[in-house]
């Protein structure tokens, strides 16, 4: 059992989804439930693929990569195909395998205009394979391969199943990324011809290996090469962040996608990008990542000010909550840049918690879409007298996402603030310590923006226009529900349904994140300790 | 015992669980639960201050704990002397040990050896996150600091919960807001417990959020959240100084939290002068936004949009005092930052001095009788930061004590009142209370003087101790202006509680009051009151000035104040004790009898110059600037808030819109109308036109031999026979030249 | 020596049938024509091997008689049909293959 998992455990969880995604290619489209079944059963054993990889992880050696399997891929140019993970990966793996069935969860009554759950779920499915395969790829191509694996699926899911501005945005998500991925890969071009040859069975060879690369860490690289190397993953990585200025693609794609592609696109797409400065970026080339890192936290506390304001000034929920991922992804940021081992933890921490918390928001704003039809903040209020359950859930991710202790949230961004205080050696602290006070005031902006959405959406009483007394309700509920089917504007025009609290799917599929969150937040070495050893290990290279 | 204090926040924290899980299914709404658990804590935090004097009465041996004694996990108890050292180590380790903790109970030591009198603080905590081998604990520390402060929030919220059964009964979120209680119980005792600074931020953010929940608890009227959430925001904004506060100390203290250790760094000089001033500065700005000090006073009045019995719990007796709990904690560092043993005039002694008398000032221009209090309570924590800013840590503490009690008593008392009325404007709907409601009626009485200071009752022990501080401590000369500001806070108190007592108990009724007969109270809304109200007048023989004998003088500076390395008491010559001045004590009575009896004058006998502030301009504007409170609330409110929120934000999203993304679309459309004029130039025109140039040639010539496919056999077969006749002949030439 | 001579009748042989080929519009002529052709190739096959003493020739010879016959099997059926089709057999009608 345990060599079949160190063998196949972190292949299966990989491309599982791609065997369900196959299987329920041959199914006829009608099938709808069956579609589903296999969907959920899919992603429940990539799950629990996922979870007998954590039962089995070595907790004692998290700084070293487990489960390794090395297998010739491209012989050609000597990309292989490592798989592993370690203490960094782990979490990050976590949370994809689990996020994902829970979106499936919630799909099952909810699917998005035009329907067709086959083709939504096997985007889906795809999704998870070019996410788990970027968290364990072990070496530069194949990390490539998986990290654009990712885009198409969103591509449709955002083009197909968006809003009514969906062509315009699901394109500047695409372009925007793929733009920043191209300068990457010359990137890893680069390095892969930059670095010393290796020895492999024998010959000696360029590698793309992510290990040998680390060991070597740009030593003897000349520094401006090395700078402007570090400068095309910089773009690529910051692009998917988004580190701000190229954050505009995100607040267009969130609004647009479906609710589900938001949440995964929350939850885990940004991930990537800030996984790939962890893993990538600054094991590789540490001195030049010493050299960006005060422009990279200067971007960063622009991003948490320039987020929060921008939250401020919107009127579309899910517009807000897409902004405030910006300004949490700088908390992320400021956390890596200052290349402290308490800074790195902070960011994984960070990731992990934004991914629940803001995965979260965008679940409730999805709900809200679907009973209120309008995400605008002004037309909505008091959700806590019609949907009181929905509205304690809203309540509670606030929270969370404003960084109250004891909440996910906290450990985010408290220690990445605490961080800025003291950056690595070599940095300087005047700067920093200038970042930790502007990214602390950042703070009172989360809390300013966050609660003041709670006030106007879940406070106070509901408007006139969702008030609908019974009799009305019972009607036109069920026509909406007719008309839902294959109508857009169907149900729209029936304003008076009753607001629904949650369903079935809505506690089954929140339940695991809300706990989460609870748990991280009352005891957040559960993550500490398992990035500790590997964040230590990432850093070695730069006190060289 | 003393070493599994945790259970007391536990308890509190899983009732506010189990009460959200079923107090909707339970026939008192989960009230029943929440009750039965701070009982239980209250029971508890007494056992723990009865163990905590008998373990300064016998503090275990110094060869015990040597040099390190805040390592020491376990070394509670009295009983059996030094058997379970080795036991101790696992007990840190391990947050669920009971076999080791129970070691720890009956072990240590009650021997004799101790000179200098040290009782060294009970720790134990477990790894709460680690990075880079930075190990953060989380944990409880028991001193008598933190000993107190149990009894205090267990008591109050005990009370607070019992008058609550009544006064909200038949609310429309009942079970909430008990759970909500528990839940600020717990974290308000997860607070006082913290054994390092990072707990006791989360301690501190949890406070305030149930603060924000219990604020705004009637969220469908938009004042109450305005209120909930101007709260919680003003908080935020003394937060950032308290994270700031808090990372420097971390560093300074060579990366860790730990409150001992950071205390007893600051105490040996190992922590720069400059590093400790800064930090103190940082985290004077929370403290003046969580206890209400003046300019960051504003949201506290607001903050009586909440039930009254949150307010009385909150806002008056418990969370507003963190503040001066932190200090108090932190106090090594306050006390070196800001050099207070050496100055005649700091920061914080500033800060606190102001509060007292501004504080005050506002007190007399309100007509809800909320808010007068708690502008009351501002002031009244103005004394405590005072006190602790001139050095007179054991005042504070005791007056915090005292307050609790007697404020809380007032409070519950204008809830009894309100609850009869229905409103809390004195002016309109009050007057000639007393006739109706006489154990309110006394009650509050007795809370008003235990605030203004009248001998025996509590508040004149207690504020005359800081009196005497702020007169006797300090450099040269003392504090002066501390002195002369408390003064003039005394009478203000006096008066402004004379004219609640004129408006709310004398007089004719008026609105309500006169619409229906008021009457009084039930049981379980007076017993708290009369409790309150006892403690209120005999809390301050707990720290009895030393003219009352060895044995029941200063006892709460006895077993409050901390003894060990982490307190600069006992370390630092500069740091004393106030003398109990017997003429500090009748000026500030006197000037405390002259505020009433001008009250008197004014509102009984009608006496002097009313209704100045029509014909005097001066005496408008004054009236005016405190009637808008200082124009404070604009300026946070209209201001920053709404400039934030209006320009500021829309012009951040005006350059998201316009130049960023613009700038992207820009990028887009260049992209785009580049492409097509090189379409249309450059591959339509070059590029193509060679295509289709070598297209027409191949066409031209194509034409040009398919004339020559005839489809006729035999001509292909000439071409054949040509062609072989061509090669033939050049063969044979070929042939015949070599 | 009578080599020569053989050479010579063989290609004026090969001359005539070509010229039948190119020029006459029979098919039937055409194919005679062509046999003429493949005969011309059989005299200097058997002359060549009768001057080399060797039987390689004369074999070949035998092989160029056998397929001649199936080919002119062939090319007759071929005409036949193109009869039937066409009712003639003038070749200058036959252009099915013109570009």
């Amino acid at each position: 059992m345990k060599d079949l998992l160190n063998d196949w455990g972190l292949t299966a969880a990989t491309f599982l989804p791609v065997v369900g995604a196959v299987v329920m290619m041959v199914i006829p489209r009608a099938e709808e439930t069956l579609h589903k079944l296999v969907a959920l059963l899919t992603t429940l054993a990539v799950l629990a693929v996922g979870v007998a990889l954590i039962a089995s992880f070595d907790f004692d050696r998290t700084r070293t990569l487990q489960y390794v399997v090395d297998r010739s891929w491209i012989d050609v140019i000597n990309s292989r195909y490592i798989v592993g993970v370690d203490g960094i990966a782990l979490p990050l793996l976590a949370l994809t395998v689990l996020i994902v069935p829970l979106v499936v969860i919630y799909s099952w009554n909810h699917f998005p205009e035009p329907h067709n759950p086959k083709a939504f779920l096997i985007l889906i499915l795809i999704l998870e394979t070019g996410m788990v395969g970027t968290f364990v790829a072990q070496d530069l191509i194949l990390f490539f391969v998986f990290f654009e694996v990712v885009l198409l699926p969103m591509y449709f899911m955002i083009g197909v199943w968006g809003g009514e501005a969906r062509q315009y945005a699901a394109i500047k998500f695409f372009l925007y990324t793929l733009f920043g991925s191209a300068l990457m890969l010359v990137s890893f071009l680069a390095v892969y011809f930059l670095s010393p040859e290796v020895d492999v069975g024998g010959t000696m060879r360029h590698t793309f290996s992510m290990i040998e690369l680390s060991d070597w860490a740009g030593a003897g690289l000349a520094s401006t090469t090395a700078l402007f190397v570090f400068g095309g993953m910089f773009m690529g990585f910051g692009v998917k962040v988004p580190i701000f200025p190229f954050h505009t693609w995100l607040p267009d794609a969130h609004t647009q996608a479906p609710t589900q592609g938001s949440v995964i696109l929350a939850a885990v797409l940004l991930k990537l990008g800030t996984y790939g400065f962890v893993r990538i970026a600054i094991p590789i080339l540490p001195e030049a990542a010493e050299r960006w890192a005060p422009w990279i936290g200067l971007l960063a506390v622009i991003g948490i000010i320039y987020g929060a304001l921008g939250c401020l000034a919107q009127t579309d929920m899910k517009r807000l909550i897409a902004f405030s991922s910006v300004a949490h992804m700088g908390y992320v940021m400021l956390g890596i840049s200052t290349l402290t081992t308490f800074g790195i933890n902070a960011a994984i921490f960070g990731m992990v918690a934004h991914g629940l918390i803001t995965g979260m928001l965008f679940f409730v704003a999805g709900s809200v879409k679907d009973r209120y039809h309008t995400l605008e903040i002004k037309r909505l209020g008091g959700m806590l007298l019609q949907a009181p359950r929905l509205g304690w859930v809203l309540a509670f991710s606030c929270m969370a996402s404003l960084g109250l202790p004891g909440l996910a949230g906290f450990w985010g961004e408290f220690p990445a603030i605490l961080s800025a205080y003291n950056p690595a050696a070599g940095l300087n602290p005047a700067v920093y310590r200038t970042y930790m006070v502007v990214a602390a005031i950042g703070t009172i902006l989360a809390a300013g923006y966050l609660l003041w959405l709670l006030q106007r959406v879940a406070f106070g009483t509901p408007r006139e226009e969702f008030v609908g007394d019974d009799h009305d309700h019972g009607h036109g509920h069920d026509q909406a529900h007719a008309l839902g089917q294959g109508d857009r504007t169907g149900s729209h025009a029936l304003g008076h349904a009753r607001i629904h609290d949650m369903h079935l799917t809505d506690y089954l599929a929140w339940a695991p994140m809300l706990l989460l969150i609870v748990a991280l937040g009352v005891y957040p070495n559960l993550i500490f300790r398992v990035t500790d050893g590997a964040v230590v290990n990432s850093l070695t290279a730069l006190g060289r | 015992m003393l070493s599994h204090v945790w259970i007391i926040p536990a308890l509190p924290a899983l009732s506010f669980v189990l009460i959200l899980a079923f107090g909707k299914r339970l026939p008192r709404g989960g009230s029943e639960i929440g009750i039965a658990a701070v009982a239980i804590a209250f029971v508890l935090a007494c056992g723990t201050g009865v163990g905590w004097i008998q373990r300064v009465n016998h503090p275990p041996a110094a060869h015990e704990a040597p040099a390190a004694e805040h390592e020491e996990p376990a070394a509670g108890g009295h009983e059996e002397p030094a058997a379970a050292e080795k036991g101790e180590e696992p007990a840190a380790a391990g947050h669920e040990e009971p076999a080791a903790a129970e070691e720890g109970e009956e072990s240590t030591a009650a021997e004799e050896g101790e000179e200098h009198h040290v009782t060294p603080p009970v720790v134990r905590g477990t790894t709460w996150l680690q990075s880079g081998g930075t190990k953060v604990e989380v944990g409880t520390m028991l001193d008598g600091l933190s000993a107190v402060m149990l009894l205090v929030v267990t008591l109050v919220s005990l009370l607070v919960h019992v008058y609550s059964t009544e006064y909200v009964a038949g609310d429309r979120r009942y079970t909430h807001f008990f759970a909500f209680l528990s839940l600020f119980t717990a974290s308000m005792l997860f607070f006082v417990l913290s054994k390092t600074t990072l707990q006791m931020i989360v301690g501190w953010e949890l406070v305030g959020l149930c603060s924000f929940v219990l604020i705004g608890h009637w969220w469908e009227e938009k004042p109450n959240s305005d209120a909930a959430l101007k709260a919680f925001l003003t908080n935020r904004v003394g937060d950032v100084g308290l994270l700031v506060g808090v990372s420097i100390l971390f560093f300074a203290a060579g990366g860790t939290f730990d409150i001992i250790g950071i205390n007893e760094m600051a105490n040996t000089g190992e922590i720069r002068h400059l590093l400790l001033l800064v930090a103190s500065c940082s985290l004077m700005a929370a403290v003046m936004s969580k206890s209400g000090q003046f300019i960051l006073h504003t949201w506290l009045p607001d903050a009586m949009a909440g039930p009254t019995p949150v307010s009385a719990l909150i806002h008056a007796a418990t969370m507003v005092v963190a503040g001066i709990y932190l200090i108090a904690r932190l106090y090594s560092v306050f006390w070196h930052g800001f050099q207070i043993g050496e100055s005649t005039i700091n920061l914080m002694a500033v800060i606190g001095a102001v509060t007292v008398v501004f504080g005050a000032l506002l007190a007399f221009v309100q007509n809800d009788i909320k808010k007068v209090l708690a502008y009351s309570t501002i002031s009244q924590l103005g004394y405590m930061v005072m006190a602790l800013g001139v050095g007179a840590w054991t005042a504070a503490i005791f007056h915090l004590f005292t307050h609790a009690f007697f404020k809380a008593c007032l409070f519950l008392g204008a809830g009894s009142l309100s609850h009869a009325v229905h409103s809390f404007d004195m002016k309109q709907d009050m007057g000639g209370m007393r006739r109706f409601m006489p154990r309110t009626y006394w009650t509050f009485m007795i809370g008003t003087g235990a605030l203004m200071g009248i001998p025996p009752l509590a508040g004149f022990w207690s504020k005359d101790e800081i009196l005497a501080g702020a007169s006797g401590l300090g450099g040269e000369g003392g504090y002066k202006l501390m002195l002369v500001m408390g003064t003039i806070g005394a009478f203000c108190t006096c008066a402004y509680m004379s004219r609640v007592l004129w408006y709310v108990f004398w007089g004719e009724p008026r609105g309500a009051a006169a619409l229906h007969t008021p009457h009084e109270s039930g049981p379980r809304i007076v017993i708290p009151l009369v409790i309150l109200a006892a403690l209120g007048a005999v809390a301050g023989f707990a720290n009895l000035p030393s003219f009352a004998g060895e044995s029941i003088a200063l006892r709460f500076e006895h077993y409050v104040e901390p003894t060990a390395a982490y307190f600069p008491g006992g370390l630092d010559a500069a740091f004393r004790h106030p003398e109990f001045t017997l003429w500090i004590a009748v000026v500030s009575t006197v000037v405390g009898i002259l505020g009433i009896g001008l009250a008197y004058l004014w509102f009984w006998r009608g006496a002097g110059p009313h209704g100045i502030t029509e014909r005097s301009r001066p005496a408008r504007a004054g009236y005016r600037l405190l009637e808008n409170r200082y124009y404070l609330d604009h300026l946070y409110t209209g201001v920053i808030a709404g400039g934030t929120k209006g320009p500021v934000a829309r012009a951040a999203n005006w350059v998201n819109q316009n130049v960023i993304d613009g700038l992207v679309n820009l990028v887009a459309r260049g992209t785009r109308g580049s492409g097509q004029w090189v379409y249309t130039h450059i591959d339509q025109g070059v590029v193509d036109t060679l295509v289709n140039g070598s297209g027409a040639t191949a066409e031209g010539s194509g034409q040009l031999l398919r004339r020559q496919q005839t489809g006729k056999v035999q001509s292909y077969g000439a071409y054949l026979f040509a062609g072989a006749t061509i090669l033939a002949a050049v063969f044979v030439f070929i042939a015949s030249t070599s | 020596m009578l080599l020569n001579q053989f050479l010579i009748l063989s290609a004026v042989l090969f001359a005539i049938g070509v010229y039948g080929v190119i020029a006459r519009r029979n098919g039937v002529a055409v194919l005679m024509s062509i046999e003429l052709i493949l005969n011309a190739v059989n005299i200097n096959l058997v002359a060549f091997s009768a001057m080399t003493g060797t039987l390689a020739g004369q074999v070949f010879a035998l092989f160029v008689i056998a397929i001649a016959a199936a080919e002119v099997g062939v090319g007759l059926a071929i005409v036949l049909v193109i009869y039937r089709n066409r009712r003639s057999i003038d070749l200058d009608e036959v252009d099915l293959m013109r570009g």
